[in-house]
């Protein structure tokens, strides 16, 4: 699989596993797709419990600039992680969101293709509500079709504790479903998101 | 000799660079290490705290970085391969044990993952502004290798490369990580122990009447007892004799001073590491190091684009410095363009080693992140614009 | 030494002397030798393994012990004695390790690890010969310099308070501690036989005249009236609560041993914990590039 130079960011807050989800993308590309990744995160006191923040490039040649400038793809699963990065994403870019979590602007790009998934729900109705990165990853894998599916269940199966390892693997089959029903639908506009998802409760 | 596969973690790993370091300790025999917590070094203890009681061998949280540097060199001399990893500030508490290991020729590894300064700094973010900390940073003159990684397959690489040079040669190796190669995070390719070429210690085998502590041959490294051996030997930081006695006599001292420097000086060639790209013909050369070497790449290849005929040089060991190799270069370049996260510190050394034969231009940068690789391409622009000195 | 006219000729210290370094640095009728003597005597009296026994100096007169004893011996920097006895005694724990230095370079710019390693209880023997006073730097006031004193760096009198060092490490966590003066050479050698007995951390203070500075600056005279002084005001008190032996500049000395009991020490606690929590996984001894035993 060709895996041109892709910069990924992914944000949240801290226990959503944003760190796990970049370390699993990561591992996926690198390990088990023979391509190479870069993970950097934010450290520093804000990374604790509050906000939190990795960073991943992609590529299938080595990597030389570690870090993030412009991404193509943002996974965010905060409305504070939304505020801070959503303004650095290419046009044209993917940002895939928490869907009962964040909530997109209207002055977001029309470029951008918004894909959400209410992960925490669909982690919470297997039980276990910590492997909700896990469905995020599944369904990142789906809607970006940047990585071998095969590859990041490998990563996924191969970066949880055993005994944690069935459900989260459950968790991405879960997040891969989801993610390829919603590409037979049409990506959702910004717009068009605001008017179907969310109505103040 | 080989690696104890005991200690080597074989197989393909998604690791970082602190992490990686402690595994390369391993490979390379380490089973000592003592430390003090400090951001942004501190995962390289912790991963070896819970490693090394399921392979033998102990770490010690210590009260302060005066007594962690000196701790692991107690270690060495009852037999252990030792490290201690720290940041700026501990790194400037260090400094006394550092001499201490050069004088007294204890071969051991000292990791310092850069973080910005002066004092506490940016704890979080890079610099590589300890660089001439690292050369000469204890008082009185003394030489030690250190070597620069630029990403975590190297921080394992580079620090059994580290425990070999300092087991070789008999002395502290500085481990010039930064925060962000600490911080990354790579595939980390461990190969199995049988490919792992370890430096075994220069342990005599002379009867207790022959041996010399600090008696040496063609090479300057002297073999070393441990306690426990029944040699009865004596270690002081004082100016000391071949007995390793106290004599603090001017001949002694000029004797001691002397051969410590030579031991490094002489074996220059062999211990230096340089990764060369496109010299040949190149009016710039880039030399950069650590973090900004992968920066730099970036500028370097989008300077090529622009026709410019660019040449990289990265220094894998930055101490003892390759001057010779960069004063021949100077011969051939136009100029040097030398980025590096502090506001100058190693284009001192090109500069000098230039000699007033090539340009030398400095991209400096205060810390706290990387350059922005356009503010490397202007300069390797402007450069290439000099008139040939 | 097999021979007994030999016996009789040779001191009997003076095979654990390196003998090719002596004369040695001390001043006439300065302690350290003297304790260095009972040390000797000790060595004899417990038996113990001298190829095991590692001895370990800061800085300082006392510092210069490391050099004249006939033993693996490591004269450090100023205060790291300890900090690098513990490497020493971690890497290797068949080792006997010994930590021979003074009160300045232990208890002031040393503190800390003094606190630390008593603490940790790590299985180390302290000797700490305690003159007062800095020494080898020309008589500059120490943590342990008795209140009304004069030093070079006091010289209208110390006006702050010392240490009582024995108070001191037994509140960290010291399993052996006693005190004597170099009057008393024949209890310095039990109480460091006890020592050698003893797994963990001890400390025995001798105080230790310094005719050269501190006698002289303050007027008591030279090493005998520092002996008459001993032997007149020194109360023999075994098992004396440390907060009270606090000394003063010409008050009674107490001495004896103060503190001899039982607490686990570092290596046999680490042993426990990875015991408990790694089971099989524990790898017990560290495996070093040689095998010293």
């Amino acid at each position: 699989m060709r895996l041109q130079l892709t910069e990924i960011r992914i944000a949240g807050f801290g226990g959503q596993g944003v760190i796990l989800s970049a370390i699993v993308l990561g591992k996926a590309a690198s390990i088990f797709q023979g391509a190479f990744a870069t993970m950097t995160q934010n450290f520093g006191p804000e990374a604790r419990g509050g906000a939190c923040s990795a960073q991943l490039v992609l590529s299938d040649s080595p990597i030389l600039y570690p870090y993030v400038t412009h991404p193509d793809i943002m996974v965010i699963m905060s409305q504070e992680a939304y505020v801070r990065f959503a303004p650095e994403l290419k046009d044209g870019g993917i940002m895939i969101i928490e869907q009962d979590l964040v909530r997109v602007s209207s002055d977001l790009s029309k470029e951008i293709q918004v894909y959400s998934v209410p992960a925490t729900r669909i982690a919470e109705e297997l039980g276990k509500r910590m492997v909700l990165n896990s469905v995020m990853v599944g369904f990142f894998t789906a809607v970006t079709k940047l990585l071998d599916a095969d590859a990041v269940r490998k990563a996924v199966a191969d970066s949880v504790p055993s005994s944690f390892r069935e459900v989260n693997l459950k968790a991405f089959e879960k997040g891969l479903e989801y993610g390829i029903a919603a590409l037979t639908n049409a990506p959702i506009s910004a717009d068009a998101e605001l008017e179907t998802q969310y109505s103040p409760e | 000799m080989k690696a104890d596969p005991k200690g080597v973690l074989t197989g393909i790993h998604f690791m970082d660079g602190d992490h990686a370091c402690c595994e390369g300790a391993l490979a390379a025999g380490s089973r000592f290490a003592s430390g003090y917590p400090i951001t942004p070094s501190t995962e390289v203890v912790e991963r070896f705290a819970a490693r090394v009681p399921t392979v033998g061998g102990a770490f010690i949280q210590m009260e302060d970085e005066l007594a962690a540097s000196i701790t692991l060199q107690g270690a060495v001399w009852a037999g252990a391969k030792a490290f201690t990893v720290t940041s700026g500030p501990g790194f400037s508490l260090m400094m006394e044990h550092i001499g201490y290991a050069a004088m007294t020729e204890t071969p051991c590894v000292f990791v310092d993952v850069q973080r910005g300064g002066p004092s506490t700094g940016l704890p979080t973010l890079p610099a590589q502004a300890d660089m001439m900390q690292a050369r000469w940073g204890s008082h009185g003159d003394y030489e030690i290798i250190a070597l620069c990684p630029n990403s975590p397959q190297e921080c394992f690489d580079l620090t059994i490369t580290a425990f070999n040079l300092a087991e070789e040669y008999r002395v502290p190796v500085m481990f010039m990580m930064d925060e962000c190669v600490g911080h990354m995070t790579e595939k980390v390719v461990i190969p199995p122990a049988e490919q792992i070429e370890v430096v075994p210690r220069r342990h005599t085998k002379k009867s207790v009447e022959d041996y010399l502590p600090y008696g040496t041959n063609g090479d300057l490294v002297p073999e070393m007892a441990h306690a426990g051996d029944g040699y009865n030997f004596h270690v002081t930081g004082l100016t000391h004799d071949e007995r390793g006695y106290p004599d603090m006599t001017l001949p002694t001292q000029d004797k001691l001073v002397r051969r410590l420097q030579n031991k490094i000086l002489n074996a220059v060639d062999r211990i230096t590491m340089t990764e060369e790209e496109q010299i040949d013909g190149a009016d710039v050369v880039v030399i950069s190091y650590g973090i900004t070497s992968r920066v730099a790449q970036r500028a370097i290849e989008a300077a090529r684009k622009k026709g410019l005929r660019v040449g990289k040089l990265r220094l894998i060991t930055a101490w003892p410095f390759p001057e010779k190799k960069i004063r021949e270069l100077a011969a051939k370049v136009k100029a040097f363009v030398v980025p590096e996260l502090n506001l100058g510190q190693m284009v001192r050394e090109v500069e000098r080693a230039a000699a007033g034969q090539a340009k030398t231009f400095a991209v400096s940068h205060a810390g706290g992140g990387v350059h922005n690789p356009e503010d490397i391409l202007k300069v390797i622009v402007e450069a290439s614009r000099c008139r040939t000195v | 030494m097999s021979d007994s006219l030999i016996n009789d000729l040779v001191n009997p210290v003076e095979p654990f002397l390196r003998s090719d370094r002596i004369p040695h640095i001390w001043c006439p009728g300065c302690g350290i030798g003297t304790t260095v003597n009972s040390f000797a005597r000790a060595l004899i009296d417990s038996k113990i393994d001298l190829r095991s026994l590692a001895l370990v100096s800061g800085i300082g007169c006392t510092g210069r012990v490391a050099g004249y004893v006939k033993l693996d011996s490591f004269h450090t920097t100023h205060g790291r004695a300890i900090p690098f006895a513990t490497g020493l005694k971690l890497a290797n724990p068949k080792l006997n390790v010994v930590v021979y230095s003074g009160d300045g370079d232990l208890s002031a710019i040393g503190g800390n690890h003094l606190i630390h390693a008593a603490r940790r209880n790590i299985d180390l023997k302290v000797i700490c010969v305690n003159n007062l006073i800095y020494a080898m730097t020309g008589g500059q006031t120490a943590p342990t310099t008795p209140d009304h004193s004069t030093t070079s760096t006091n010289p209208y009198g110390v006006f702050e308070p010392s240490f009582n060092l024995p108070h001191l490490v037994e509140a960290a966590g010291a399993v052996y501690v006693a005190r004597w003066t170099t009057f008393h050479v024949r209890q310095i050698t039990k109480a460091m036989s006890e020592a050698f007995q003893k797994k963990g951390f001890s400390f025995i203070e001798i105080i230790s005249p310094c005719p050269t500075l501190y006698q002289r600056r303050n007027k008591m005279g030279d090493a005998l009236d520092a002996m008459k002084y001993y032997k007149e005001k020194s109360k023999v008190r075994h098992g004396a609560p440390t907060s009270e032996v606090g000394m003063t500049m010409t008050g009674e000395i107490i001495v004896g041993k103060f503190v001899d009991r039982e607490r686990p020490d570092y290596q046999t606690m680490m042993r426990a914990q990875y015991t408990e929590s790694l089971g099989e996984r524990y790898v017990e001894e560290p495996e070093m590039v040689c095998d010293c035993s």
